[in-house]
Formats: C-alpha cells, structure tokens, sequence
C-alpha cells in the first residue's frame, strides 16, 4: 500500500520533470530557429541583387537601374583603419596598464570607467562626438565618424587584451625581471608575444562590432552618395546606406538594403571568424 | 665587489628613463580613456544645463515636445512620452526574452549532452553579432508585417475582449509600434541574458547540485530547488544588463516603432518613441540651441539610466562569483 503511493508520487515527480524538460527544449529551439530565420531572410533576400556593380559602382538616383555602394564598403574600411589606428595602441595601453601596474587606486577607476564606457548606449557617443567635434572642429565629417567608432572600440580592445594579459604566468614576467630586464621590455618582448594572437582576436571582436554601428555615424559622418576618401568631408558607410535605403520607400532601395545588410553581415562574420581562426591555432600552439 | 655594484647600478640607471617612459605611455592611455569618460558626463552635463535650467522636472514629467514656436504653444520640452515608450519596450523585451534566455540556459547547461549544449549556445550567441541595422532590416521587411498581418489581429481577437487588459491591445495594428520594438529588442537582448545566465548557472557549486541528487531528487527538482535559487541573483543581474542594452538600443528600433505619436496611450499597438530613437530621429533636425540642449538632456537621461542598470547588473552577477569564491576556498 504504501510503496504504491510511493510510486505514484515518484510518477508524479517524474512527468513533473519531463514536462519541464520539455519546456527548456521548445524554448531552446525558438531561440536557436531566430538566428536561423534572420540569418536567412537576409542571404535569401540579399543574395538575388549582388553583381559586380553592386561593389563597384556609386548608388545610383531613384529611378535608374544599377549601381551600388562602392563609396560605403570604401567608407567603412577607411573609417575602420583611422578608429583602429586610434585605439588599438591607447586600448591596448590601458589594459597593459591595469595589468601590468595595476595595484594602484587609479587603475580601479580605470577598470570602472572602462566597464562603464564599454555599455554606454552608441545613440550617446554620437551625440558626444557631436558635441565635441563635428560641431566646432571637423563638422560632418570622416574623422569624426573615425573618432565615434575609436571611442567605441577603445573599452572592447582594453576589457579582451586585459582579460588576455591575465593569463599570461605571472612566473614569465618574474624570471625575466630577476635576468634584470627593464619592465618595458618584459611587457613587450616577453608578455605580449605570448599572447599576440589572443590580442589580434581581442582587436578583430572591436572591428566586427564597430563595422556594423550606425547610431553614431548618423550624428558624425553623415552619409555621402559619392566617392569620398577624404576624411574631412561628409564619408558613407554600410550601416547609413542600409538604413537610408531601408527606410526609403521604393521597392528597388529595399532590396538593395538587403543586399546591402548581407554583405555588412558578411564583413563581420569574417571579422569575427577570422577571430576564431586566431583563438584555435593559439590553442593549438600552447598546447 | 664595487665593479658588480657599479655595473648594477648602471643597468638600472640605464633602465629607470626608458622604464618611465614606458609607464608615462600606458599611463597617458589610462588617463585619457578616464577623461573620456568624465569628458563625456561633462559635456553633456554642459549642453543640456540650458534645457535643465528652462523646464527642470518638467522635462521628465512633462508630455508636450513642441519645438517650434507657434501662437497658441509655447516652445516646451517635455520627454515623458519618449521615457514611457523606452519603459514599455524594454519591459516587453524583458518579459519575452528572459523566458527564452533561461530555458535556454538551463537546457544547454543542465539538460543537453555537451556535444549538443555547446553548439547550440554557441548559435544563439551569434545573434549578439549581428549589427543592429540588420535588425532593422529584418524586423522593418519581415516582422513589422508578420505583426500587422497576424500576431496583432490575434492579439486582439484574445486579449482584446477581456475587460480591462483589451485597453492594451486597442487601436489598428500598424505593425510598427511600441510592441514590435520590443519583440526586436528582445531578440537582440536574448543572447546577453542567456550567456550571463549560463556562466551563473555554471558556477553552482557542483556538492549542492550532488547533495540534492543524493537525495533522491529528479533532474527537474535538483534546477528548481537546488540550482535556480542560487543562481537567482546571478540571473536577475543578466536581464539587467539586458535592460541596459535594450534600453540604449538604438537603430534596430527606431526603424520598426514608427517614430509618429508622441501620445501616450495604454496600448502596446501605439506607435511611438524610444529616447533613443527620438535622438536619431530629432537630432539633425535641432535648429534651436533650446532645441539641441533638450535633444542632449535626452542624451544625458539615456547615459544615466543606462549606467544605473549597468552596475545594478554588475554588483548582482559579482555577488555570485565572490559566493563561489569563497565556497572554492
């Protein structure tokens, strides 16, 4: 009698458990099938409108046939070099600083303004560099664009290549320290080395990321439909043309949109699969 | 003796300028990266101080945005009507992606063999790399009309005839409004809470999960009374941080809410405007210095609020890790 009761309440706690089970599994699907219907609307919807002109040629007005975006992808590149060039050295700084020499209440404060710089909302950064430059300095303009993609890149490169100087064995930079090596020289030669191909992963993620910010380009680069290398002068780039070709309201921009949005989506997956490429063959060499 | 002496003395002479040097360099980085951000809070603290000093509170609580001077209304700002719509979206966001993100969670940390759950995570944690605009994109072409067409005819033809909760499915389904806002902001937050969420779950501490099973508990008892009340601090702090980036999101957004009512009405089916995308939206168009001060107070609240759920998030999940830490020790 009661190993009957006993096992109908363990049958009860059984079904209980199934169908919960059941639930983590349905929810888990709907979120893996997102991924899977967004990424393919945009190959599906984007892939029919790629040629050659679509890289090479400048946008065409409302009504003509062809052209392409040519000036965005030279845009976006050239922007992405100028906010690499700026913040790779002071990102890469920073983390050697917080870990290198970090015991001091400064570079707590460092740590934190990195935390916070690294969520801020990228609408705010605009307005920043808005305010900062565009307005007085440079005005609509590739550098600003450059600047408010730096200021972004900046917390990612600091926050990854930290994370990665941490794992570097403290006994490394001791035995080069006791054969009387300057501190410069075991951070450079020594330290970083052994993790250069984490660093370069920590610099691709901030690329990848950056390449695909739009709000803060709206406020600095502004857009431009012709060839422009001149970063003083109004710059295109991927994400504006997206977004004004989305928002426009002829069938013909749309479907460029979408092209357009496969090969931004493209770019950054190759950022960020070459990141992989990095981190596996640095797996590999350590071990 | 005084030879050796001398020699070290002249290497670390040697090294003490360049070592300097070196130190000045990556402290130079440190310092700019720390007046970036104080740069930051002050020049938007300076820009918007004509809007504060003009409207005050009346700019949080006021719900008239009128920037052009006509005969009957005076130039006001008042930005209440972008904070309910930046409320309501990330609440909505919240509530459709912490479930997903949680089962999520629990299935590829608990449920799934490793071959399975790390694939699988590693998939739903693509979607962080997808730029924003390519949100936009989709949600603008694919979901706005999926909402028009379906989800909110059917949401009315439910929720609309009970009584009160009918108020919040009112009105005609535009298909860009405050309610598709937020189901893209929650696909976009889904891979921040479920990642959060897997490295708390993770750090349960493995005798806990063990002493439970020992006694006789199922899979499902051992998460529910084990694992997921440990863990509950951890997890609130991931939807947090979610907040957070929901709440500053903001190109995929300003292109499926519709940007055209500054009314505030109790339906999800109106639509509206994010802070963040009335910033996008308005920006270019500020001709009046009053005009742009507002805009950047806007700018400002967004930093604030922002940064508060930021921490809020970070001293929550650190809870769990320091809990662990000391469990380990």
């Amino acid at each position: 009698m009661r190993k009957e009761v006993e096992e109908r309440r363990f049958l009860g706690r059984s079904v209980r458990g199934a169908v919960n089970a059941a639930i983590a599994i349905v929810l888990t699907a709907l979120s893996v099938s997102i991924l899977f219907a967004i990424v393919g609307h945009i190959f599906v919807n984007g892939v029919g409108s790629l040629n050659a002109d679509f890289f090479t040629q400048i946008p065409k007005p409302y009504g003509e046939t062809g052209g392409g975006i040519a000036p965005a992808i030279a845009g976006t590149i050239v922007m992405l070099l100028v906010a690499g060039i700026i913040a790779v050295p002071v990102g890469i700084g920073t983390a050697i600083y917080i870990t290198e020499f970090g015991q001091s209440r400064f570079a707590e404060i460092v740590r934190f303004a990195i935390e916070l710089l690294a969520e801020l909302p990228s609408i705010v950064v605009g307005v920043f560099v808005w305010a900062l430059l565009v307005r007085n300095l440079t005005g609509y303009s590739g550098m600003a664009g450059a600047c408010a993609l730096a200021v972004i890149m900046i917390p990612i490169i600091a926050r990854s290549v930290e994370e990665i100087l941490k794992l570097v064995p403290d006994g490394l930079r001791e035995s080069a320290l006791a054969l009387g090596t300057p501190k410069w020289k075991v951070v450079l030669f020594v330290v970083i080395p052994t993790v250069l191909p984490g660093i370069l992963t920590g610099v691709m993620l901030s690329l990848a990321r950056a390449a695909g910010e739009t709000a803060p380009l709206l406020l600095t680069a502004l857009g431009n439909s012709f060839f422009n290398l001149d970063l003083r002068r109004p710059m295109a780039a991927m994400p504006l043309q997206i977004f004004n070709y989305a928002v426009s309201p002829y069938d013909d921009w749309h479907r460029k949109a979408w092209a357009s949005t496969l090969v931004l989506v493209a770019i950054v997956a190759i950022l960020s699969g070459a990141v992989k490429f990095f981190v596996r063959r640095w797996k590999h060499e350590s071990n | 003796m005084t030879v050796k002496n001398s020699i070290s003395r002249r290497a670390t002479k040697a090294a003490d300028p360049s070592d300097r040097v070196f130190t000045a360099l990556v402290g130079a980085a440190s310092t700019l990266v720390v007046a970036l951000l104080v740069g930051f809070i002050l020049l938007l603290v300076l820009d918007s101080t004509d809007s504060i000093r003009r409207f005050g509170l009346g700019f949080l609580a006021g719900s008239k945005w009128n920037p052009v001077k006509t005969e009957i209304n005076p130039i006001v700002f008042g930005a209440l009507p972008y904070i309910f719509g930046t409320i309501v979206t990330s609440l909505i966001a919240l509530i459709l992606a912490t479930p997903l993100a949680l089962g999520s969670a629990i299935f590829v940390s608990e449920y799934a063999p490793s071959w399975l759950g790390k694939p699988v995570a590693f998939v739903i944690e693509l979607l962080v790399a997808i730029p924003s605009v390519a949100y936009g994109v989709w949600g603008l072409f694919v979901l706005v009309p999926i909402m028009r067409n379906d989800v909110e005819p059917f949401l009315q033809a439910t929720i609309g005839k009970i009584p009160i909760l009918g108020a919040l499915v009112a009105g005609p389904p535009f298909g860009q409004d405050l309610l598709t806002g937020g189901v893209v902001l929650a696909i976009m937050i889904l891979p921040t809470i479920l990642s959060l969420s897997r490295e708390i779950i993770a750090q349960v501490p493995r005798l806990q999960k063990e002493g439970m099973l020992a006694l006789g508990a199922t899979k499902w008892e051992v998460l529910s009374k084990a694992v997921l009340p440990y863990a509950r601090g951890g997890i609130v702090g991931a939807s947090m941080l979610g907040l957070a980036r929901a709440i500053g999101e903001t190109m995929a957004v300003t292109m499926v809410i519709g940007n055209s009512s500054t009314r505030i009405s109790p339906s999800i089916l109106t639509p509206g405007y994010t802070i963040a995308s009335a910033i996008a939206n308005q920006f270019t168009e500020a001709d009046s210095p009053v005009y742009f001060s507002a805009i950047v107070e806007l700018g400002l609240v967004l930093l604030l609020v922002a940064s508060v759920f930021n921490i809020g998030s970070r001293v929550l999940v650190g809870r769990i890790a320091k809990r662990e830490g000391g469990a380990d020790a």
